[in-house]
């Protein structure tokens, strides 16, 4: 199993290293680039001046190599220094937003945790609904509740967030007025009124969200139960006359939540990434939003930053819900 | 427990046999007539409704309207008919879906049928796969679009330059199942026997792919495609709904249901419409898929 983690590990190298190289020239070999944007009324001596403040005038693999060192060195070691207090960084450039020009993982730093409370708690309840929906289809399956389950899967699989998120808006916040249409950021939870205000602002968002995944993961669990159910294994608990109770949450359960667990993990970085939509319609701060602004704005080195940082999730936590696999099932061994 | 075998009457074709089990699918079947139904709405529907063309005057009195005998779905904010707007965007928006999956799929039947049939071509081709399955693809998308839209547009003019544009980013992020699943086939497929056969009169090896291999591969990549179109669609209607695909005089459902969210509060059924077709072509085009997935698997057909 180490051996495996490792080879694994050191196989997200080269991946990493290319999938880098891919966005970085993506974005800065682009036409629509801004440099090409500054107007053709500046003298060209100021224009020099302007780019060569961007650091854009050196040539495109010294800058690549200058922006993974300052991604995997200069950020870390700051980031390090912050917490000890030590001089590991010893004052060297970091990667500065074109648009505010503060360091783009200072904006970073203060977008996560709007994405962390608003997608993560969706994510979470959409586990939550998503468990119970799909052990019970399973254990009843052609019953009415699995068809109605099923039926609800099959719509939050079609329907796309925009669309439910805008239903959602127009029934709970327009129609009934329980819940205020926009998100505000700037409030702070510290006493018992503003956290219900905090639970009524993040309740829309949420529910879009919360439904979407609650449908793909209930599906992952009703199939993973309806292939343990006819397993010999539960036949023999039967037999021993176990009560069903503990037949199906715990025999059945148990190992139908290998694939489950694996499914989850694989889902998280959509926690950061995918949540785009969501958090632009109802106007949610995060990490998403300052993605459509940095691409609104041609802030190149926050888009590249930022969907860099989108690969590197998916690519760890691919590599986690492996190992996961292979810790969770004995029968798995890689080596 | 013996079963009691029934004497059926044995169906004359593959084909055939593949549509009973389709027919009994009663989801597959909504979607079927669902998804025909909107293709010849949005194919016929032009020549069926076509309101004549209002004067400014006329356009600006029938601003906002809501639905009546003249304007069955409303007016929008310019006075345009918005019936008129959702057929015009059903067309864009089915075109979209139907192009990009058909690139998504040529793409990876390509790869996977390279990867799978030669070795040593397996390794470097499955590399790049998990290497496109590891790219943040929205993100990536709406990067693309931002950068290269004006290029296109002064190319081939905005409203073909848009087309496109979406229609191959959309295609060339999202090959990769189908890359996947041919490869799995494929592998499979190389070791039967009548493969060895052809191999063995001296057939060459492109011969031996296109007329041994690929037609076994098709159902499995039928299935892709289906799922696939469902895909390309609602990738589409988000870039539109974040402001990034096509541009507005260019309408798309998701498009129109961008356009209609800032009267969202005062005409709801300007989100309603668009969003509703969108919603109702995925579902069926879901639908199609889950029908065609156990149809044309020969271990659940005939039971």
């Amino acid at each position: 199993m180490l051996t495996f983690t490792l080879r694994r590990l050191l196989l997200a190298i080269p991946t990493l290293l290319v999938i880098s190289l891919v966005i970085f020239l993506l974005v800065d070999l682009a036409p629509g680039s801004p440099m090409s944007e500054i107007p053709l009324t500046v003298p060209p001596d100021v224009r020099r001046k302007m780019i060569e403040a961007l650091g854009a005038d050196q040539p495109v693999f010294v800058r690549y190599v200058l922006w993974l060192r300052q991604f995997f060195w200069v950020e870390p070691a700051t980031l390090f220094d912050g917490w000890f207090g030590t001089n590991w960084a010893g004052g060297e450039q970091r990667i500065l937003s074109w648009q505010s020009r503060a360091p783009v993982f200072t904006i970073i730093g203060q977008r996560i945790p709007q994405t962390l409370t608003v997608i993560g708690t969706a994510y979470l309840v959409g586990v939550m609904i998503a468990l119970p929906i799909g052990i019970y289809s399973a254990y009843r399956q052609y019953s009415l509740f699995d068809q109605l389950g099923t039926l609800f899967a099959m719509i939050g699989f079609s329907v796309p967030t925009f669309f439910s998120g805008t239903l959602i808006i127009i029934i709970f916040a327009v129609t009934l007025g329980w819940f205020p249409t926009k998100y505000d950021t700037n409030l702070h939870v510290t006493d018992w009124a503003s956290f219900v205000q905090q639970l009524r602002q993040m309740a829309m968002p949420v529910m879009t969200l919360g439904l979407a995944n609650a449908a793909v993961i209930s599906r992952y669990m009703r199939s993973s139960m309806l292939d343990n159910m006819g397993m010999d294994y539960v036949r023999t608990a039967r037999a021993k006359g176990l009560s069903e109770r503990v037949v199906v949450l715990k025999h059945v359960l148990r190992n139908s939540m290998i694939p489950v667990v694996t499914v989850i993990a694989l889902g998280i970085p959509s926690i950061f990434g995918g949540a785009i939509i969501t958090e632009n319609l109802f106007g949610v701060n995060g990490i998403g939003a300052a993605l459509i602004g940095a691409i609104h704005a041609s802030d190149l080195p926050m888009v590249q930053t930022l969907a860099f940082i989108f690969a590197v999730l998916i690519v760890s936590f691919n590599l986690i819900a492996d190992v996961l696999y292979g810790l969770l099932d004995p029968r798995i061994r890689y080596d | 427990m013996t079963e009691v075998i029934t004497a059926t009457p044995k169906p004359e074709s593959a084909l055939r046999a593949i549509w009973h089990q389709f027919r009994t699918h009663k989801g597959a079947v909504f979607g079927l007539v669902v998804l025909s139904l909107l293709i010849l709405a949005v194919v016929i529907g032009p020549y069926l409704w076509h309101p004549e063309k209002l004067t400014v005057v006329e356009a600006i009195k029938s601003k906002n309207k809501g639905p009546s005998l003249k304007f069955p779905l409303g007016t929008d904010q310019l006075g345009r008919d918005m019936l008129q707007r959702m057929i015009a965007a059903g067309k864009v928006s089915l075109a979209v879906g139907f192009v990009a999956m058909m690139i998504a799929i040529i793409f990876g039947t390509l790869i996977g049928v390279l990867a799978g049939y030669y070795r040593r071509l397996d390794g470097p081709l499955m590399r790049l796969t998990d290497m496109f399955l590891a790219l943040p693809l929205v993100p990536l998308l709406l990067v693309i679009m931002m950068l290269f839209r004006d290029r296109t547009a002064s190319i081939l003019g905005p409203e073909l330059g848009a087309f496109t544009l979406i229609v191959f980013a959309i295609g060339i992020t999202s090959w990769m199942q189908a890359a996947r699943i041919v490869r799995g086939e494929v592998l499979a497929l190389k070791e039967r026997e009548y493969v060895l056969a052809a191999r063995s009169i001296g057939s060459a090896s492109r011969r031996i792919i296109t007329r041994h291999i690929l037609p076994n591969v098709v159902s499995p990549v039928m299935v892709a495609a289906t799922l696939g179109i469902a895909e390309a669609i609602i990738t589409e209607s988000v870039l539109s709904f974040l402001g990034l695909g096509f541009p507005p005089d260019f309408p798309t459902w998701g498009r129109l249901l961008y356009d209609g969210l800032s009267y969202m509060q005062v005409y709801p059924e300007r989100v309603i419409w668009p969003g509703l077709a969108i919603s109702l072509t995925v579902l069926s085009v879901n639908y199609i898929g889950d029908g065609l997935r156990d149809a044309l698997d020969p271990r659940i057909r005939g039971r």
